[in-house]
């Protein structure tokens, strides 16, 4: 069980998040400019390293709102949290 | 054989004893024909058809960690070819068949019991689907049935069908040719197989990095000295992206933790496998007496074979939900493994843009029916360098088409 760092209501049971997948995925800017296998990387490619991994979480049962978490994906620890908005932290 | 027939003697008598040496752990040589990487059941499915089907014996397993130490020691063994799309149903009924005489082709016992498996529907959008899947399955020869509720309680007494429970039954899916097989005998089964034929099993032995040379994959970069291969095949699993990645590849794979759990030994009580998508749980029961139970992934990406409790309590309280008599059973054991997901839920399986390499991935959650189904395929695959006809369908390239097997729901829970 993860104990999540949420940036509005500090750290709280990983069971009242809802998990979003790999963070800062921009929608494509003129998406009928894209090739099949740019629209195939956008729509079904996502990162999956083992090892930090900018991903993205709300909060569902507390303050609702939608947050990122650089975590390592080989032990789970989680490195920075950050608001939405706000660039990836470098993690050294 | 009828449900219960197993339970009838003492539990555990008809185990074999621990084995010795099935297989020689091999030192790796210089050079090989084909080489696996990844020593689960795929990899292991794959080296014994590669080397009876194919005559191709210059082959050797790579396995990081111990034989089938990986989800292939971690599935809860649910066999079935209950899929809805045809592509699906093409290559898990040809698993199945070759289950059914597995144990014969292997010379070696693997506790295949053909109890049957029932999917449950709990609403009426469920009972449409199910029962539009029992007519696909068979227009595609998979036995499969629709049952009542009371048809239901008749196969598993111990389901409660009482209406005024919160996702009641109304009725389910049953597929009597489906159910479960000891997953350590099948790997040791394939193993031994593979290895009386030839093939090298090199345990202990990670891949780091695969060497590519114009376009063509030449060999491989082990933890015990370079490798060098004609072709090379993962199937490596949940790491399968990671692997894939140092030939540049990528792959439309999530990694997840996946759990089950096992309560004590109990007198038996269950005869069959009971899945069920909305109460989401599935259990079966053992040889040996343990409750079987599991659900669905962590929802975090994760390369840890471990995940978080509260996924555990919400599987207990729905099987508590669909059979209160385990209300007083205890939990023995958890555990959790690491499943490569795609978006689609179904595998990819075939080439890739790098010349003889060649991947098996994505099964996810459901793989372990698979096992000699895309063993004897994915070594067709590799021998003849094209796609066996019944994993063309899989395909890397289906993600650019837009041809995918969407499988999510369709196929119930996804074991
Ligand atoms: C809890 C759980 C329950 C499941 N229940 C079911 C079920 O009921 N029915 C069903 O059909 N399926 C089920 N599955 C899924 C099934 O286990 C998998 O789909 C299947 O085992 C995958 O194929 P495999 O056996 O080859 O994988 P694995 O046994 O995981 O084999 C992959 C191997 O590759 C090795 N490897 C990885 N990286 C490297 C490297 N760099 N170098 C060398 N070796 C490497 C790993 O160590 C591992 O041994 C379940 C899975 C889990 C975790
Ligand atoms: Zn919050």
């Amino acid at each position: 069980m993860l104990l999540i760092p949420c940036p509005w209501c500090g750290p709280r049971d990983e069971a009242e998040f809802h998990y979003g997948g790999q963070a800062h995925v921009a929608y494509p800017e003129d998406p009928a400019a894209l090739s099949d296998e740019e629209w195939a990387r956008y729509l079904f490619f996502r990162d999956n390293p083992k090892g930090l991994f900018a991903e993205r979480w709300s909060h569902t049962a507390g303050c609702r709102r939608w947050f990122n978490a650089v975590r390592d994906t080989a032990t789970n620890e989680i490195h920075a949290v950050y608001r939405t908005g706000e660039p990836r932290p470098v993690i050294a | 054989m009828s449900p219960g027939t197993q339970g009838r003697r003492t539990p555990g008598a008809d185990l074999p004893g621990h084995p010795d040496r099935l297989w020689r752990s091999a030192e790796p040589k210089r050079a090989y024909d084909v080489v696996i990487v990844g020593g689960g059941g795929h990899g292991l499915a794959t080296a014994y058809y590669l080397a009876k089907n194919h005559g191709i014996t210059d082959v050797a397993v790579l396995e990081r960690g111990w034989l089938a130490g990986g989800n292939m020691a971690r599935n809860t063994t649910i066999i079935r070819s209950n899929y809805l799309w045809d592509e699906s149903a093409g290559i898990y009924e040809h698993a199945l068949k070759l289950w059914e005489g597995l144990e014969e082709d292997l010379g070696y016992p693997l506790l295949f019991s053909q109890r049957g498996v029932l999917n449950l529907a709990h609403s009426l959008q469920d009972v449409r689907d199910s029962v539009r899947r029992v007519n696909a399955n068979r227009l595609n020869g998979v036995d499969a049935e629709w049952l009542t509720p009371e048809q239901v309680k008749e196969v598993c007494p111990i389901v409660d069908i009482s209406p005024d429970v919160r996702y009641p039954v109304l009725g389910g899916t049953y597929q009597p040719r489906a159910g479960i097989a000891k997953h350590d005998y099948v790997a040791w089964g394939f193993a031994k197989a593979a290895a009386d034929l030839g093939v090298d099993m090199i345990e202990h032995c990670e891949v780091t990095g695969l060497d590519v040379r114009d376009g063509r994959v030449t060999g491989v970069q082990t933890t015990r000295g370079p490798i060098a291969a004609k072709k090379v095949a993962l199937a490596a699993a949940g790491h399968s992206s990671v692997v894939a990645g140092y030939a540049g590849v990528s792959l439309p794979l999530q990694s997840h933790p996946l759990q089950a759990l096992v309560s004590e030994l109990l007198e038996p009580v269950h005869p069959t496998v009971v899945m069920s998508n909305a109460v989401h749980v599935y259990v079966s029961q053992a040889h040996k007496g343990e409750l079987v139970m599991g659900a669905g992934i962590d929802a975090a990406n994760s390369y840890r074979q471990r995940g978080a409790f509260h996924i555990i309590e919400r599987q207990m309280s729905a099987a508590l939900e669909l059979f209160p008599v385990f209300a007083r059973a205890h939990v023995l054991r958890t555990w959790g493994g690491v499943v490569d997901v795609t978006p689609d839920a179904s595998p990819v399986v075939g080439l890739t843009p790098v010349e003889d390499l060649y991947v098996n991935c994505g099964w996810g959650t459901g793989g372990f029916k698979a096992t000699p189904g895309v063993g004897w395929c994915y070594a067709h695959t590799v021998a003849t360098g094209e796609p066996h006809p019944l994993n063309a369908p899989f395909s890397l390239d289906r993600f650019t088409t837009g041809k995918l097997v969407d499988e999510h729901g369709a196929a119930a829970v996804a074991h």
